[in-house]
């Protein structure tokens, strides 16, 4: 028996709930305007399954296993690189200030 | 093992990402600090890439696989229209869908490569059970999703905007459910060397399964979908990190799943359905009986240098922009008009409804596009009330988020919040014909007395009303 060690199942769910709980405050304060870059950045964050497909696809045998993970590797990359670049293309329109206020005192 | 890091270093690192994750969505609170925060959650995903490949083996494979989807990613990324982003983002949640799936059957078929013991205990069993159920569906949902967004439903009937029904589709849909459940206990009990086939025919119903559940939805509800597939997504990604016994990916997929359900409540608010009865689908279906006695009702309309000159005299404006503004690609014409205007001492302001592109956020994706200040554009329930003073509202290819039948018992779209725009004093209205909304029911609005309509395109019309300002 292990004693005082917990069931990794119970630590993982507690992880879980808390995560749960940061997100819902943390996406309530997101501003309306901005959702459809919080989704896309959203897709580019749940590509962190990029994290399990490279430990599948770096097994060091060449089979089933690491080929399936060497697929979603490449699946997982790219919304790694096209969730954060679509996203970074969409906030930089929302950066620009300075052009409307040379417009306004034309 | 070879092993640079320790694991306690490893999972050290693991938490570093997991707060820059929550930092990049913080971020988001303001557009001001959000390509900040965007920064963080790129500097999370590289501390998480980089660690996770210091501690594998063989990092050849993964790195070329990296490099083939990077590229793919970053090329489509590049290239996409902003009125694209709906399919983007659909295909985007079929991607990580497919990938949990995949990262599954991995583990199924060599448990060691993730340090789980094998055979797999029944706990981790479960958990890839659930991982992969949810991912499977997200993939062929979002699949599904993609077509209907991208307006493929002409070539394959699976794709249409119309909701796809059929006769006892329930039904089927609650059996295969319950078939994919009864086939995920059979994995978890099943013999170590017997594994593989309930799991494979578990898997293959829950793609099936995305399939249904999506068809019969129709295309007004896409922002609900787009909004829980993305729900979805994080949670297959959280599953996947249950059974790895990996806190970043339970943390990360934590965090997209709350907020693509947030997303969805608020969409499902938006357009005062309830989220069970978009899920369950049809609504839309019944559209020709709706639209039948609407077309003998006359309208004013007049020329866009009628409009030139209302606009020119009135001292408020609110636009209410809708989807048929992109699909015109008249953004950057709006905001030529709404210049001239502000030149003129005219206050020009934007009006957007929750669902007023086919995702959530979209129409300030589009206006922000065409660099219109982010400040003049409002939120449904920071302008509402500025309707009765205004002088001219000026619906831009919406129909559904102005429809005043909102506000009628017994209508289809009955309590619906809408965009107050038949307040003002004067309505204009351009539309390329009298055809109804996506939802497929008339608006009263086009007939009231202040209304004008100003038919085509409404490219074409914005430039012309640009040239007859003086």
């Amino acid at each position: 028996m292990h004693g005082i060690t917990v069931d990794p199942i119970i630590t993982n769910l507690t992880i879980f709930v808390l995560a749960v709980f940061v997100g819902y405050h943390v996406v309530w304060n997101v501003t309306p305007a901005l959702h459809t870059p919080l989704m896309s950045v959203t897709n580019a964050i749940s590509s962190v399954i990029l994290v399990g497909a490279i430990l599948a696809a770096g097994s060091g045998r060449l089979d089933t296993g690491s080929l399936l993970g060497a697929a979603a590797v490449a699946l997982a990359a790219v919304n790694t690189f096209g969730g954060f670049l679509v996203t970074e293309r969409m906030l930089e329109m929302f950066k620009k200030k300075e052009p409307k206020a040379k417009e306004k005192h034309r | 093992m070879t092993q640079v890091m320790s694991s306690n270093q490893v999972a050290l690192l693991y938490l570093v990402a997991s707060v820059l994750f929550i930092l990049a969505l913080k971020g988001l609170s303001h557009p001001l600090s959000a390509r900040k925060g965007n920064r963080f959650g790129i500097i999370g995903m590289a501390i998480a890439v980089v660690v996770t490949l210091a501690i594998t083996h063989n990092i050849g494979m993964a790195l070329g696989a990296i490099a083939v989807g990077g590229l793919l990613g970053w090329f489509v990324a590049r290239r996409v229209e902003m009125t694209q982003m709906p399919e983007l983002v659909a295909a985007m949640h079929s991607l990580v869908g497919l990938a949990a799936v995949l990262i599954a059957g991995a583990v199924v078929y060599n448990p060691s490569a993730f340090s789980i013991p094998d055979p797999i205990p029944a706990g981790n069993r479960v958990e890839l059970f659930i991982g992969t159920f949810v991912g499977a569906m997200t993939f062929s949902g979002s699949i599904i999703a993609f077509g209907k967004l991208a307006g493929l439903g002409k070539s394959f009937r699976l794709f249409s905007s119309a909701p796809v029904v059929f006769k006892g589709q329930r039904l089927v849909n609650l059996l295969m459910a319950i078939a994919m459940v009864g086939l995920g206990l059979a994995f978890v009990l099943a013999a170590p060397d017997a594994q593989m086939p309930p799991f494979a025919a578990m898997t293959a119903i829950a793609f099936v399964l995305g399939v249904l559940i999506i068809i019969p939805i129709g295309g007004a509800d896409m922002p609900v979908v787009i909004s829980m597939l993305n729900s979805y997504s994080g949670w297959a990604a959280s599953g996947i990190g249950f059974s790895l016994n990996n806190p970043l990916l339970i943390v990360a997929g934590a965090l997209v799943g709350s907020s693509g359900a947030i997303l969805s409540y608020i969409m499902c608010k938006a357009m005062n359905r309830s989220f069970f009865s978009v899920i369950l689908g049809g609504f839309g279906a019944a559209e020709g009986a709706a639209t039948g006695t609407a077309e003998q009702r006359a309208v004013r309309s007049g020329s866009p240098e009628d409009v030139a000159f209302l606009l020119g005299n009135a001292e408020s404006v609110i636009i209410v922009p809708g989807y048929g503004l992109a699909v015109a690609r008249a953004q950057h014409a709006v905001k030529e008009m709404a210049l001239k205007l502000t030149e003129k001492g005219v206050t020009v302001r934007y009006a957007i409804h929750p669902v007023a592109g086919r995702m959530p956020g979209h129409m300030n994706v589009l206006l922000a596009e065409a660099e219109v200040p982010y400040d003049q554009v409002l939120e449904m329930d920071e302008i509402n009330s500025d309707f009765g003073t205004s002088d001219i509202a000026f619906v831009l290819g919406a129909n559904d988020v102005v429809n005043p039948l909102a506000e009628e018992k017994g209508s289809p779209i009955y309590g619906m919040p809408i965009l107050e725009a038949h307040k003002a004093r004067t309505v204009v209205v351009n539309k390329r014909s009298m055809a109804s909304g996506y939802a497929g029911i008339d608006n009263p609005l086009f007939y009231m007395d202040k209304t004008m309509m100003v038919f085509g395109d409404a490219k074409k019309v914005v430039e012309d009303i640009v040239k007859a300002i003086d």
